[in-house]
């Protein structure tokens, strides 16, 4: 009984700081999900859903427009927005419902920020004959309309959180409170690679399946690894996904893209590798946005799947050895790239995706001709409409009025 | 390790009752009022104090306690306002009662926990709670507060199995806080039939009292524990009746709690 030597440790990161009530079904999660890496049957029933039923492989697509807008790297996108539910989402919804089912659990539970996590997870219930419900911040209950809409239609029970700031935080620690309440035949299915050990883990590893196609995808079609992969980091789950493949190929920069909100003098961002110092939130040990005395202080973003005051262990790691490189954007930056990546290349991307390409302008700049950048597209942008169109959409380009 | 908590439930034990420990949040209204409903409770007959300080994220409370932490941190309650402002005071007017401080791990890793443990005793803290720190990630923590004789209280839940809960019993520091019910803090109309048979099981480990904590708000509820537990813990009963009525109401729960632990 060590500290920084247990299981579920990235580094200094990570660990298992739950109630005790939730020990034993943490541990039997632990011992459950082992069996399973170790079952062909079971990797082969996830792989098979994922092809028949998400669409998997995601396409790699080339985006010439951007490539020559921005005048640096070849441009890449790995397209997670076209998998089913227009997100990354689902990749780890799908295994995780799995498990549950496989440990003979009768319901599942969630949380969710944007709402992305809140469909996938629904969609999943759906799929596989399993009740669900779903905790939501207040806040996010509102911006997030057409998402709320969409869970309940998948047959959902969407429980908006009133406490604290109302959001993607608040919804995760009403979700463990029920979980301790239920855990004999409840299944908590975690959207980030965040958490108490072991969640962490199995996150990234139903992710990583992005990782290992953009690898098997740029050997096909560049014949070598590409130079950089960029991600927006939110908990963390589909930049992880993306670059926990490529973490021994030291020749690959790996970089995750945090909000910078209104800006990070502003008080009000969500740059927890950035700014963030160690702590323990949701049971784990990261780095997380907190006063002097240990209070988690509110994230701001304008993209709900950013606004979370915490990020993934294995990142954080990541980010402290310096095998990641942060980066950061703000709001409007955000917005920019949107209306960027929509006019270059006639793709929406997520209010969380347009953070990565914000960032990612200048370092295909920086990384210069004759080098390959992938960005990860995590998902799109329909869910965000309500946002953007309520600050005004710029004049139409190339058309005569 | 704290041989005042032992003192307070051998007190209670030759006066042939179960101990009554009694929380509440520290800064709840504010931080003066607050150390007025603690010493109201030690009139009541609580025997050993347990003071909450608010977490902003507090993933173990139900809604009582998770309101009165929204309070207390809107009055500026931090750990160290708790400990450099309430708890002197409480010691002043309850010099006979050992004080326990119940709070999340985060609240005392941004402190420092060897600089938490040194404070701690210096202002006479017996024990602490952290009730989201399991076994497994307690080690370091428990170490520094062992050197300074800072009990940490560890905590048995209904989901424990057997071996576990002996091995925690086995391993205790202060006192057993046993958990009644799978779930966050609150008040319930009952408790789960097979209680008596954890708590007995986990008083035959331990070399420590046990108490029964969670769900537990009245004479009714407490009267079956007395037999299997050293002790039982109240809380969202005591914040709600302080909270709605002041410390003279949570002083009269605390005598009728005590009724109910009569043997």
């Amino acid at each position: 009984m060590t500290t920084d030597t247990a299981v579920g440790r990235f580094g200094r990161y990570g660990g298992r700081y739950v109630p005790e009530t939730l020990v034993p079904a943490l541990l039997e999660l632990e011992e459950a999900y082992a069996k399973a890496q170790q079952d062909a049957s079971f990797g082969e029933e996830v792989t098979r859903v994922l092809r028949e039923y998400v669409g998997r492989p995601t396409t790699l697509t080339p985006a010439h427009r951007l490539t020559e807008a921005w005048g640096g790297a070849q441009v890449w996108l790995k397209r997670e927005d076209l998998a089913h539910t227009g997100a990354h989402k689902i990749n780890n919804t799908v295994g995780q419902v799995l498990l549950a089912r496989r440990m003979g659990k009768k319901r599942i539970i969630a949380e969710t920020g944007a709402g992305q996590h809140g469909v996938a997870t629904a969609t999943a219930c759906a799929l596989f004959g399993l009740p669900c419900e779903v905790f939501m911040g207040a806040l996010d209950v509102e911006r997030q309309a057409l998402n709320v809409f969409r869970m309940r239609a998948l047959g959902a029970v969407v429980r908006p959180v009133e406490s604290g700031s109302r959001t993607l935080k608040d919804a995760m620690n009403e979700a463990m409170r029920v979980w301790v309440s239920q855990v004999q035949d409840t299944y908590y299915v975690i959207g980030s690679a965040a958490g108490p050990h072991p969640y962490p883990t199995i996150v990234r590893d139903f992710q990583s399946v992005i990782g290992r196609e953009i690898r098997a995808q740029t050997l096909a079609t560049m014949g070598r690894l590409p130079d950089a992969i960029i991600a927006c980091v939110g908990g963390g789950s589909n930049a992880i996904g993306a670059l926990h493949p490529f973490i021994p190929d030291t020749a690959v920069r790996l970089v995750g893209v945090e909000a910078a909100g209104h800006g990070l003098d502003s008080g009000q961002h969500g740059a927890s590798l950035t700014l963030g110092t160690e702590g323990v939130l949701h049971g784990s040990r990261s780095l997380v946005l907190q006063d002097e005395h240990g209070q988690i202080q509110e994230a701001h973003s304008i993209s709900a799947g950013l606004d979370y005051p915490g990020v993934g262990p294995e990142l954080a790691h990541l980010a402290k050895t310096g095998r990641m490189e942060v980066r950061t954007a703000t709001d409007d930056d955000a917005l920019t790239a949107f209306y960027e990546v929509a006019r270059t290349e006639g793709i929406l991307p997520a209010l969380e995706t347009s953070h990565a390409f914000a960032a990612a302008r200048s370092l295909a700049r920086d990384m210069g001709k004759g080098k390959h950048l992938v960005i990860n597209c995590s998902g799109r942008g329909d869910k965000d409409v309500a946002t953007i169109s309520a600050r005004g959409v710029p004049p139409a380009t190339g058309v005569k009025s | 390790m704290s041989t005042e908590l032992g003192k307070a439930f051998a007190k209670a034990k030759a006066r042939g009752e179960g101990a009554l420990v009694a929380y509440a949040m520290a800064g709840d209204p504010d931080l003066p009022k607050s150390v007025d409903v603690f010493a109201a409770m030690v009139e009541g007959g609580a025997d050993v104090l347990e003071i909450g300080v608010a977490f902003s994220d507090p993933i173990a409370d139900g809604p009582v306690i998770q309101a009165a932490s929204e309070r207390a941190l809107k009055a500026g309650a931090t750990l160290r306002r708790v400990l450099d402002e309430v708890v002197p005071e409480v010691r002043r007017r309850c010099p006979e009662t050992p004080l326990v401080i119940m709070t999340y791990v985060n609240v005392v890793m941004a402190m420092g926990e060897e600089r938490y443990a040194k404070l701690a005793r210096e202002r006479g803290i017996s024990g602490t709670i952290l009730p989201d720190l399991p076994p497994e990630e307690s080690a370091g923590i428990r170490a520094a507060f062992d050197k300074e004789g800072v009990d940490l209280v560890p905590l048995c839940a209904p989901t424990t199995p057997p071996a576990r809960a002996e091995a925690i019993a086995k391993d205790a520091r202060g006192f057993v806080y046993c958990v009644s019910v799978a779930g966050v803090t609150g008040m319930r109309a009952e408790l789960p039939p097979d209680l008596s048979q954890r708590l007995d099981l986990v008083k035959r480990a331990a070399s420590v009292p046990v108490v029964a904590g969670f769900g537990i708000s009245n004479a009714d509820t407490a009267r079956p524990l007395v037999a299997h537990a050293d002790g039982v813990v109240v809380g969202s009963a005591l914040v709600k009746a302080a909270h709605s009525d002041g410390p003279a109401a949570a002083k009269q729960l605390c005598a009728d709690i005590k009724r109910g632990l009569k043997r």
